[in-house]
């Protein structure tokens, strides 16, 4: 059936099924190739997107249940690539394959908004659904950090 | 790219010079100089003298390098371009990077056994070094100087004494048409390396930028237009094949465009067309949908009756063989001295039985392979595979090689998956049935994407192979170790003839027999020949210092210090105790009888893919079998050049997070001829809160040839933790992963 939904900003219609998940829609039907198919089953994180601000696994988010809210995937997350974590992600070098660093940078920005400047402890409990299988993960924290930090090496 | 002409193609010389219209140059190298170095064959023919095209000289005098390697996340796509860049002597910012197809001009194209920087290392400098050296002989004619005093930096050579300069781009034309050097005149030039400024330096991803803005960077975003997606839908029993399916029934299903059977097509090794049912459709999630109504009748074949429970049984009732010393010269085996008279007279002895499973590789991407096959018998492929080879597809759609077309395309992960390039068969098998089935219909071919579900991919793997091994030890009165026994009940398992302790201890002896049938097809997993054998043979070592009463760091040193034989070729005991000594001083290991109760360190060493590393780690462990890991120290022995540092730490931060996985959660089991595990949920990847505060990674940088580095790091990482648990709670761990024994995180 039509679907409305806004992505970065942008109102898009739609005609899909509407158990089919947000993941597909943004990629085969509206050729976003920026979020990720990793598990299908919410275990990995590698598809999460933000809807009204909330990271949110895509693969597990049907189109029924989008509605109005405002998605934001990876190519909104900034307009030009300067969104802070972006920034930070680049002057650490954080990426080995890369695959998961979409999902990743969605996590971390929705937590940046909640808590400006997350503890160690605040980082692992909100990234824990986004997994790395080459194993970035102390430089994803410590992008993190960075970015939280105006961009400063603490 | 319009190449006007071709100056001097001279084939007895190693390098190739192209004028480009418009200006500017391309320097290249002829592959039998490449293959030659890098011990492939050289595969001279009129084909591969083509021009490949490492270096282009732009007008503006920016410079293009190739790229020649697959990516998979290990970097190579900076690492080998940066070592030309520098000795081309231009700046890292005016260099833009470009993948090469897969072509035979730039001889061979792979990612695997940590091969990449032993076999590129020099003719990539061959490449910068001759480039430059033209660049100078073409200034010195222009200015009729010496070329002895002209300086390069930047992309321009700089006659000092007069003031002139002379950009790279402005000199293309000459050189385009001069002979090009000798091998041994360019060596002669090559910088001091004290004197890279991009070799050796934190250089960033090439493709940072395009990862996080999302921008298509990966195989699976490959999407040419009027594309088609697939499913594959292969019986659930190794070697079980389809016989019928309700396919007019899927077909009817919304978006289903094509349905159809795939018989099976033998080829070489892994790489074979499996059986099984095709699912194309408008888009990807309405083809997976369809399996949802999709009703096979498979022919699930002979393996039906197997599971890891019976491999298991039957590696306890081989292992009744084990003091069966192997006949003299076996392959596979080992007899040095006599073990088992040894045994006979130790004062000690130690017996142990370890094991560890199957693994799948896991990549965060799954499979998947874009294909266009069209109706001239041509097929445009685009590949993620780490040994992309023409043959794959060629087989899967009956086709020769000749008529294929591969673009190299970033990978999600390889880890060995994509040593076997199943998906590019099947994509091959695919992608022609379609165009057939279309161009009947009266409708022009496409381009089919087929992609895996994270189900195919745990399912459909070529498994790490597990190991079962039966060890006895013998030990003198003093401690010392006489008589080393290894007894490996084999399913396609390595069997560590060649490994430490073997060379230090008189009495060595390896054998093993084959569980069977044992029919679950097995591949190579980062560090292939090590990955589990590191964690049984470093533990039973750590065992083996324990019951001597000793330092297990020491005792290794104490080992490696008294070679009483032949050990692996190429093994370099001094290395060794490098690493050993190095992460014994940075991890403070003297002291650790200071830590509190529960928490200890262990230590271990491995020699895999010619480099040297050594662990320790720092764990705790509570009563309730949680264990956090505190901290983790590797010292790392591959030579004298680490060609990106940056790079380089995060590839062994993240072989030890991958060793984490490996020791405490992944597992796969086979029961009635099929994998039990059958996602994330229950083959978990190890997670940020997982993983220890720090990962402290130091290089020793010895005066050795440069050797790779993605698959050394990752095997004495297991050991290392496991030995950590004993220190911390007394109790040995010899058998992985530890959450089938009621371990988990903290």
């Amino acid at each position: 059936m039509a679907y409305s939904l806004v992505v970065n900003g942008q109102m898009h219609t739609v005609d899909t099924p509407s158990e089919m998940p947000l993941l597909w829609v943004l990629r085969d039907s509206l050729h976003m190739k920026g979020t990720k198919f990793g598990c299908g089953i919410g275990q990995c994180g590698a598809c999460t997107v933000q809807l009204d601000g909330a990271a949110v696994r895509s693969c597990q988010t049907p189109m029924s249940t989008v509605g109005a809210k405002k998605v934001v995937t990876i190519e909104g997350l900034s307009a030009d690539g300067s969104h802070p974590l972006q920034r930070a992600w680049q002057e650490l070098d954080v990426p080995q394959c890369g695959y998961c660093q979409a999902g990743q940078l969605l996590t971390a920005a929705a937590l940046l908004v909640k808590i400006a400047n997350p503890t160690d402890a605040q980082i692992d409990t909100a990234m824990n659904g986004n997994v790395c299988r080459c194993g970035t993960y102390l430089r994803i924290k410590e992008a993190i950090h960075l970015a939280a930090n105006g961009g400063r090496r603490a | 790219m319009k190449v006007a002409k071709t100056a001097q193609l001279d084939r007895r010389s190693f390098l190739q010079v192209t004028a480009l219209a418009g200006g500017g140059v391309v320097i290249g190298m002829y592959v039998p100089a490449l293959a030659q170095q890098g011990g492939g064959p050289p595969a001279q023919s009129e084909w591969s003298l083509a021009p490949s095209t490492y270096i282009t000289v732009h007008p503006d005098n920016t410079f293009t390098i190739i790229a020649k390697n697959p990516e998979t996340g290990q970097g190579i796509r900076a690492a080998l371009p940066q070592i030309i860049a520098d000795e081309f002597d231009v700046d890292w910012s005016q260099v833009k990077i470009q993948q090469a197809d897969l072509h035979p001009k730039y001889g061979p194209q792979s990612e695997g056994g940590s091969r990449a920087i032993p076999v590129n290392y020099d003719p990539m400098r061959q490449i910068g070094a001759g480039g430059r050296l033209m660049m100078l002989t073409a200034a010195a004619q222009t200015w009729n100087v010496p070329a002895g005093e002209l300086t390069t930096g930047s992309g321009v050579v700089t006659h000092a004494s007069s003031g002139r300069t002379a950009t790279y781009a402005s000199l293309s034309a000459r050189v385009a048409a001069m002979p090009a050097p000798t091998v041994e005149a360019v060596k002669a030039t090559y910088k001091d390396p004290k004197n890279f400024k991009i070799i050796g330096k934190p250089i960033k991803g090439v493709d940072n930028a395009a990862i996080v803005t999302g921008k298509p960077a990966f195989s699976i975003d490959v999407e040419p237009p009027g594309t088609l997606f697939a499913v594959f839908e292969k019986c659930p029993v190794f070697g079980g094949k389809a016989v019928s399916a309700n396919l007019d029934e899927v077909k009817r299903l919304p978006g289903v465009k094509h349905a159809f059977i795939v018989d099976a097509v033998a080829g070489r090794g892994n790489n074979f067309l499996t059986s099984g049912v095709a699912i194309v459709a408008d888009g990807w999630w309405q083809a997976n949908n369809a399996r949802r109504t999709l009703k096979v009748t498979w022919d699930e074949g002979p393996v039906a009756t197997q599971s890891s429970v019976g491999y298991a049984a039957q590696a306890k009732q081989l292992s009744a063989q084990a003091s069966q010393p192997p006949v003299a010269g076996a392959p596979g085996t080992a007899l040095i001295g006599d073990a088992e008279a040894a045994f006979k007279s130790a004062a000690k002895v130690v017996e142990a039985e370890y094991v560890f499973p199957l693994l799948s590789h896991a990549p965060l991407e799954p499979q998947n392979s874009t294909a266009h096959y069209t109706t001239d018998g041509k097929l445009e492929i685009w590949s993620c595979s780490q040994i992309p080879a023409l043959q794959n597809p060629a087989l899967g759609a009956g086709i020769d090689p000749s008529q294929v077309t591969m673009h190299l395309v970033r990978a999600g992960g390889g880890f060995g998956r994509r040593l076997t390039s199943d998906y590019d068969i099947e994509v091959g098998k695919i992608a022609r049935v379609v165009t057939e089935e279309r161009t009947k219909a009266g409708l022009p071919s496409v381009p089919v994407k087929l992609l895996w579900s994270r189900e195919d991919d745990l399912a459909h793997d070529q498994y790490r192979p597990s190991g079962f091994h039966f060890f006895k030890a013998g030990l003198d009165a003093s401690g010392k170790l006489v008589a080393f026994r290894d007894f490996v009940a084999s399913a396609n398992s390595v069997v560590p003839a060649n490994e430490f302790p073997r060379g230090f201890v008189a009495n060595f002896s390896v054998s093993s027999a084959p569980i069977t049938p044992f029919d679950i097809p097995t591949g190579a997993l980062r560090a292939p020949g090590t990955n589990g054998v590191s964690f049984v043979m470093q533990s039973f070592i750590d065992e083996i210092a324990v019951a001597a009463g000793k330092d297990p760091l020491q005792y290794r040193l104490d080992l490696l210090a008294s070679p009483v034989g032949e050990a692996a070729a190429a093994f370099n005991a001094s290395r060794a105790r490098g690493v050993l000594e190095a992460v014994r001083d940075m991890s403070g290991w003297n002291t650790r009888s200071s830590l509190p109760k529960g928490t200890g360190k262990g230590v271990a060493f491995q020699y895999a893919h010619a480099g040297y590393v050594a662990y320790v780690v720092e764990a705790a462990v509570g009563a309730d079998k949680r264990i956090n890991i505190n901290k983790a120290w590797v010292a790392i022995d591959i030579g004298r050049q680490i060609v990106n540092p940056s790079e380089s730490t995060n590839l062994v931060q993240g072989a030890f997070v991958e060793a984490m996985s490996h020791m405490m959660a992944w597992e796969i089991t086979i029961d009635k001829g099929r994998v039990v595990q059958r996602n994330f949920n229950n083959y978990q990847p190890t997670r940020m809160a997982q993983v220890p505060s720090s990962i402290e990674v130091k290089f020793l940088q010895t005066d050795f040839d440069p050797t790779g580095l993605g698959e050394p790091a990752l095997p004495p990482a297991i050991p290392a933790i496991t030995n950590a648990i004993f220190a911390a709670t007394g109790v040995r761990i010899r058998s992985v992963p530890l959450n089938t024994a009621g371990y988990g995180w903290v």
